[in-house]
């Protein structure tokens, strides 16, 4: 791999470059081992704190796996809710009337701007006074609206962006060829806005299933981490636990991403869309609360 | 293209029929009988690796639907978290609540209760080899653990150690590896709660109770709030399971590894 | 109606200051980290880069509950990480909770320095090199300070989401306002969408800001081309 920053290393600067890696492992070394053996002295390294994860299946087939089930449940409900939504509000914020735009940006803005701890927490007490949703299934109900309120408010940018990323021409021609408003979005724009939007709108999935874990420390929904909880009470072994559930975690994202990676080539290779794709790091600036446009005209993605 | 948004389509309402079938529980029917229990308190409502529930409220909740004519096989067990007892009774999402829930004026406003069934205390769960703490006051500059949402810290931190410095978990599990590692130094609630912590396998020898009884929590069976005949059958079923030294069986079996004696079994006061 | 937000036993401008301070510190920790993270992923040493990658692609997808509950469990009970020496047992979670948001957060900032990196142009690194500027060099007085230029907006979005962020601290007791809100909603039944509405307008009160001074500075420092 070559690199601008810096030149194919000489005799010297491969030395160099050894020495650095042989320091950086014995440091990386160092403290694997300082962290091993003060988990060692304080017993969480002890067989029986482990071995319930390989031996017992029971430990998968009570906790981990209802575990995750629920996690994807809730993850799953809220995408699928979250996308159609989010559409419809990037849309509406693209209105030729003024007050829709208005009544859509207001949403938009106002649900991006608070914690989606606080919608949840709100959710769930709102849900328990004011209808009767059965209590098993409330924290399910009120992590799904948090995240959905939350998720559905950035899809609504990404969807906007993906649209504006889109060649003017595209939409000139449309109308050329005397299509109405509602047919040059669903025929022409959108089509090809997904392709843009899609690794955008992947990177909110993986959010969307890393957020579950917040309902299971504030409302007791037992998703995969709540479940992990209840394994350190019957094997008080927090470390391994935890362990095994933040493996279940990074495993799922990188399949959800590595899954999308997958159908974004495929749809790619169809080759129909003019837009460009919108990156990670270009979703990151939707965040930004701030009420510039986030996109110019022309095909002209990201920063201004 | 339009093939393959079908296809996605299709895929995501499907993922939301699976999940809202999921969902969908059976309830209400009249051959089983929906208990509340707590799910994380071993020796009293525990859920174990095999998926069945253990401990002391859960023996006194078979003992009575036996009572009323259920066999243990059409209990159906509900994890009942504190804070939604009430509700879970009021909605009749259960029939009925052993779930370490104390007989209050305030709860009677809005829900019935049958027993007591025992008379636990709040007290403190400190490590075997600790010295230092005798009194509540002696917390003062010591950590406390509780769970959020517990009135038993605050009191303790209001009224007897205001210097005391609290640590809020969600769950006492948590409150529990602190506690057998050093980082906090008590753990307070009932100490019928904390005996069955301190007996567990894991942390055998490592906890006692620093038997402060600081104050009297007796805990009933939670009924609908004015069943009245449902009330006097449950208590006809406490007496019954009293006498026939079931109930001492019970405690033994649940209380007993961990040293710990709730007394006599209480008079039955909840009578309309 | 609004009487029991004077309530003493409410402190409620207390809970947000704690917010303050936790976006504050875990910001600077974050930018610190993400900085040599990016840098580690950019270096001339394939175990730096390789190091640098696993990092952000492991804590990327790890919930950042699981990560603040670890500092606790964890780094504090298990390992005895105290992050300078005793103190209470209140600041030591609050400051183990910045230690996993600034953990958490820099992988976002690495991902942001890296693209801004890529923005700028070949010719200034090359120039660089051919002046004899060795990596760290070209890294530190070239790039970098152009790169930063452009990603001011990324790197705004990221400190907002950082301050909705800080709620995950609630996790491990720190008194922040999502504990609050908590609390005030169980005890305060009856006015829950009262309570919602005050803690929503004070978080809308520290992102807004926070968007619109950045996104102004974006455009004045950013990099015309």
């Amino acid at each position: 791999m070559s690199s601008v920053l810096y030149d194919t290393p000489g005799p010297r600067a491969k030395v160099r470059n050894a020495l650095y890696t042989v320091g950086f492992l014995v440091v990386l070394g160092a403290a694997l081992y300082w962290v091993l053996r003060t988990l060692g002295d304080a017993g969480e390294l002890e067989a029986d704190k482990w071995s319930p994860f390989f031996t017992d299946s029971r430990v998968w087939t009570t906790f981990l796996l209802p575990g995750l089930v629920n996690t994807l449940k809730a993850a799953a409900l809220a995408m699928a809710i979250a996308l159609p939504l989010g559409a419809v509000l990037g849309i509406a914020r693209l209105s030729d009337h003024a007050w829709v735009r208005g009544v859509a940006g207001a949403i938009v803005e106002f649900f991006r701007a608070i914690p989606v701890l606080l919608l949840m927490v709100f959710a769930n007490e709102a849900y328990a006074m004011w209808t009767n949703v059965d209590s098993g299934v409330r924290p399910l109900y009120a992590v799904v609206t948090g995240l959905v309120l939350y998720n559905a408010s950035v899809l609504a940018e990404v969807v906007r962006a993906g649209i504006l990323s889109l060649p003017r021409g595209q939409t000139d021609a449309a109308q050329a060829i005397g299509m109405r408003k509602w047919q040059v979005m669903t025929f022409v724009l959108l089509p090809q806005a997904v392709t843009a939007m899609l690794p955008a709108i992947v990177s909110q999935l993986v959010v969307i299933v890393k957020d579950t874990a917040l309902g299971g420390a504030v409302l007791g929904f037992s998703e995969l981490l709540r479940q992990g909880d209840l394994i350190t009470v019957n094997y008080s072994n927090p470390i391994a636990a935890y362990l095994f559930v933040g493996l279940l975690f990074i495993v799922l994202n990188f399949a959800l991403t590595g899954g999308a990676g997958w159908l974004e080539r495929r749809i790619r290779q169809g080759g129909r869309s003019s837009g460009k794709a919108l990156t990670t790091e270009q979703l990151e600036e939707l965040e930004n609360v701030g009420p510039e446009p986030v996109t110019g005209r022309g095909g002209e993605t990201g920063r201004t | 293209m339009r093939f393959r948004k079908t296809g996605a389509a299709v895929a995501a309402a499907l993922a939301l029929a699976v999940s809202a079938t999921a969902c969908g529980s059976d309830s209400g029917s009249d051959d089983t009988i929906t208990i509340g229990i707590k799910f994380d308190q071993p020796g009293l409502g525990l859920k174990t690796p095999d998926g069945a529930y253990e401990g002391f409220d859960v023996d006194v909740a078979t003992y009575v639907a036996k009572e009323l004519g259920y066999e243990a096989g059409d209990i159906e067990w509900k994890q009942s978290p504190s804070p939604e007892r009430e509700n879970l009774l009021s909605r009749g999402d259960v029939d009925m609540i052993a779930a370490t829930y104390s007989i209050t004026d305030e709860r009677k406003e809005k829900v019935s209760f049958a027993g007591p069934y025992l008379i636990a205390h709040q007290d403190l769960l400190i490590r075997s080899d600790e010295t230092a703490i005798t009194d509540a006051s002696d917390l003062n500059d010591k950590n406390l653990c509780s769970v959020g949402g517990s009135t038993s810290a605050q009191n303790v931190k209001n009224e007897l150690a205001p210097d005391a410095e609290l640590q809020e978990f969600d769950t006492y599990s948590k409150c529990l590896d602190g506690l057998s590692k050093g980082t906090v130094d008590a753990l307070t609630t009932d100490d019928a709660i904390l005996a069955g912590y301190a007996a567990q396998d894991n942390y055998e020898g490592q906890f006692k109770l620093a038997g402060l009884s600081l104050s009297d929590e007796n805990y009933g069976i939670g009924l609908k709030k004015g069943d009245t005949e449902m009330q006097e059958k449950v208590n006809a079923a406490l007496e019954k399971m009293i006498e026939d030294g079931s109930w001492k069986e019970a405690v033994d079996k649940h209380f007993g590894p961990a040293g710990y004696d709730p007394g006599e079994a209480p008079e039955i006061t909840e009578k309309s | 109606m609004f009487d029991f937000l004077d309530s003493p036993q409410y402190n409620l401008l207390g809970a947000f200051w704690l917010t303050v301070q936790l976006t504050v510190f875990s910001g600077i920790g974050a930018l610190v980290w993400g900085t040599i993270l990016a840098g580690m992923r950019v270096s001339p040493v394939p175990v730096m880069r390789a190091f640098g990658t696993a990092y952000v692609n492991v804590v990327r997808n790890t919930p950042l509950t699981l990560i603040i509950v670890f500092t606790s469990l964890g780094l504090y009970n298990s390992l005895g990480i105290t992050l300078g020496g005793g103190g209470d047992i209140e600041s030591i979670n609050f400051r183990l909770a910045v230690l996993g948001l600034a953990a958490y957060t820099a992988t976002f900032v690495c991902e942001a320095l890296r693209s801004g990196i890529n923005t700028v142009g070949l010719g200034q690194a090359e120039a660089a090199r051919a002046l004899g500027l060795g990596f760290f060099q070209v890294l530190w007085s070239i790039v970098l300070p152009q790169a930063f230029r452009s990603v001011v907006a990324p790197l705004a979005s990221v400190l907002i989401a950082l301050t909705k962020n800080t709620t995950v601290a609630a996790a491990i007791g720190v008194a922040e306002a999502a504990l609050l809100m908590k609390e005030m909603i169980e005890n305060e039944s009856d006015a829950i969408l009262l309570v919602f509405a005050v803690f929503a307008f004070g978080f809308i009160v520290l992102t807004l800001p926070t968007g619109l001074v950045l996104g102004w500075l974006s455009k004045r420092v950013a990099v015309k081309r």
